[in-house]
């Protein structure tokens, strides 16, 4: 055992300090009422305005046209964080299980492609995009929202790494034992990735649950917002002398916390489970 | 259960500019035990390999029973085989891992039921079966990969190596286990290893490969005793024999100067091959300079030299052994290579003219 050292413990505690502080500033806050806030500052303390503040974020049709509450923005986040990170995984897994399996001319040129595109982020095509999704008159939905980000370099990328990393000899006893290029990648390369699959989870459902500029630019429709622009839409309101509402916006933004965490901490639990049961 | 043939069977890889393996006929007789044995890089894996389907084959013939199998499928060809690293599935228990071969083969639950549950017997998987890979050790997953053999009830078994990974003492146990296991069940086998006792104890018959041709094919004792070339005399046996520089004229086989036997070959230079164990130190004889000795406790190896010759003498007395001995070798154990072709030359013997030594 090592002798435990005060210094680094105090660095330890400053750290999570630093970290925590904000989010516990946001959920002190969003307890109190708008104008307090506008008056004192961030709270440190807890107010006695949570339920209404909360029930009132959750369900209040808001918006220009006022039909959309809180509840609906979540579940359209839901659904962008959910869509990517299982799209992302089924397309980048097939990607790359051609990319390594199957032996055709240019396979290492493509890769290099794919990859070259991690360098581009998403604004530099984010016009192109756009024209396309509205050409196809997808502009203000789901499919719309979702497919034209799927296309992930990162997830090829780790995919092929782990394939190339499973050992020749398991695909040669499974071409001996019968399994055809769909049965091994179901039964056999699937399972093994769980690890995998369940980090690339967590890295795609919380690039999918923050996206702010896609969506602001594909969806005119206000049934279609998520929980990163309702916070935006909040601060917004600076119309005369009305104060905005501060306490809402961080009701919001604790509750748009509350799904990455629950991501991260399940498959967490399953990714390091997956660590240590691996085969030496 | 059938038998196996390969026909001028060669592979030259995609790219390469040397056939890996060339010029192979070999007939495998049903229920035979069959050893590939050679050094690093001879192409036994690349043979087996494409007897297995794993491996294109781009020259001759492969038959498996009265099928000719080299445009099928691994899985049509009816075959099993046994990885150096076993290749089980690690996500997979001990009873689906030996099941998935069936189960893709659309056998019936209960045929699978059966045939996984027979194997287990035989190999003592029993208490085994809903584990994971993982959680076995070396030997318990080296039986799982022959289980997952046997219950195909396969026309062959093909092992690459299976026991390398293993520790000497278990490979030994493993080693009988697989040849009474191979006995039981009668079926075709072809094994590939580098060790050479390992193939000398598991053959029926044993295939010497050098640099991806056949050197000898036999069964173990008839390669030991009359060794094709010098590249199996070297190969099998240790320690190796020893391959000494010598000459006959005038009817005699004489090493360093010092005649040997009289022999009816021709004068000229040969390779003179002596065995460690037909070697024996003895009053009188070749003079041997002892350089260093080693101990193995039921006998001891003696290296040294005869002239500027290396020479290995097994020695089983109890005596110390001096700097400078002298040792004897039966007549009929000398063994005689033509020094170009390195090929084995019958010696000729001259019974009535025996030298003593
Ligand atoms: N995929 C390949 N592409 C090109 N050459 C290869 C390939 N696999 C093997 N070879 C070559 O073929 C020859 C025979 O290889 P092989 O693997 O059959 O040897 P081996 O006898 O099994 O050796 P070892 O005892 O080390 O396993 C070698 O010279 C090797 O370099
Ligand atoms: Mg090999």
């Amino acid at each position: 055992m090592q002798r435990i050292k005060p210094f680094d413990h105090l660095i330890l505690i400053l750290g999570a300090l630093f970290l925590i502080t904000p989010v516990v500033m946001a959920l002190m806050s969003s307890t109190q009422n708008a104008i307090d806030i506008h008056n004192n500052g961030l709270y440190f303390t807890p107010g006695s305005n949570a339920v209404p503040t909360y029930g009132k974020v959750l369900t209040h049709r808001g918006g220009f046209t006022g039909d959309v509450t809180g509840m609906r923005m979540l579940m359209n986040s839901m659904i962008m964080g959910i869509g990517f990170a299982v799209g992302k995984i089924v397309l980048s897994m097939m990607a790359a299980y051609a990319l390594v399996y199957f032996r055709f001319r240019f396979a290492t040129l493509l890769f290099w492609m794919i990859f070259t595109t991690l360098l581009l982020p998403l604004e530099v095509r984010i016009m192109p995009s756009y024209q396309v999704m509205s050409t196809l008159g997808l502009l203000n939905s789901y499919t719309g929202l979702i497919v034209p980000l799927l296309a992930s370099a990162t997830g090829t990328f780790f995919f092929r790494q782990f394939f190339r990393s499973v050992p020749d000899e398991m695909l040669e006893a499974a071409r001996i034992d019968g399994a055809g290029p769909f049965k091994f990648f179901i039964d056999i390369l699937v399972p093994l990735s769980r690890t995998m699959m369940a980090a690339i989870f967590i890295i795609m459902f919380i690039y999918g649950w923050n996206q702010y500029l896609w969506p602001l630019l594909m969806t005119t429709d206000e049934s279609f917002y998520t929980l990163m622009r309702g916070i935006k839409s909040i601060l917004q309101v600076w119309i005369g002398s009305q104060i905005p509402d501060y306490n809402e916006a961080f009701a919001l933004a604790v509750l748009a916390m509350l799904p990455p965490v629950t991501v991260v901490v399940i498959f967490q639990r399953m990714f390091i489970k997956g660590l240590t049961e691996s085969d030496k | 259960m059938a038998h196996l043939s390969l026909r001028n069977v060669g592979k030259t890889y995609a790219g390469g500019t040397q056939a890996a393996v060339s010029g192979i006929d070999i007939e495998i007789a049903d229920g035979e035990f069959i050893v590939l044995v050679g050094p690093s890089g001879c192409g036994k894996s690349t043979l087996l390999r494409m007897v297995a389907g794993l491996e294109t084959t781009t020259e001759g013939e492969i038959h498996i029973g009265e099928r000719l199998v080299n445009k099928l499928d691994p899985a049509e060809r009816d075959i099993a085989m046994v990885f150096q690293n076993y290749a089980l599935y690690p996500h997979m228990t001990v009873r689906d891992n030996m099941a998935y071969g069936l189960k893709n083969r659309g056998e019936s639950k209960t045929t699978i039921a059966e045939r996984v549950a027979e194997a287990s017997r035989m190999l003592e998987l029993g208490p085994y079966l809903d584990r994971k890979p993982r959680a076995l050790s070396g030997g318990q997953r080296q039986r799982v990969a022959m289980g997952r053999a046997i219950v195909r009830q396969p026309a062959a078994f093909l092992f690459d190596e299976p026991l390398s990974n293993l520790d000497a003492k278990l490979r030994v146990s493993m080693r009988m286990e697989i040849r009474k296991l191979q006995k039981r069940l009668g079926t075709t086998s072809l094994y590939v290893t580098h060790d050479q006792l390992e193939a000398m104890t598991l053959a029926d018959r044993l295939v010497v490969l050098n640099e991806g041709r056949v050197e000898q094919i036999g069964a173990p004792l008839e390669i030991y005793r009359k060794p094709a070339s010098t590249f199996v005399a070297s190969f099998i046996g240790a320690p190796a024999m020893s391959l000494l520089d010598a000459r006959i004229s005038d009817g005699a086989i004489s090493l360093e100067g010092h005649a040997l036997a009289r022999v009816g070959n021709a004068s000229g230079p040969v390779t003179l091959g002596l065995r460690a164990e037909d070697l024996r130190i003895a009053p009188q004889g070749i003079p041997l300079a002892v350089e260093h000795v080693e101990e193995l406790g039921a006998q001891r190896i003696v290296h040294g030299t005869i002239g500027a010759q290396n020479i290995a003498v097994i020695e089983v007395g109890e005596a110390a052994i001096q700097d400078n001995v002298h040792v004897a070798v039966d007549p009929d154990k000398l063994h005689l290579f033509d020094t170009s072709t390195g090929r084995r030359l019958e010696v000729q013997s001259q019974p009535h003219q025996e030298m003593a030594l």
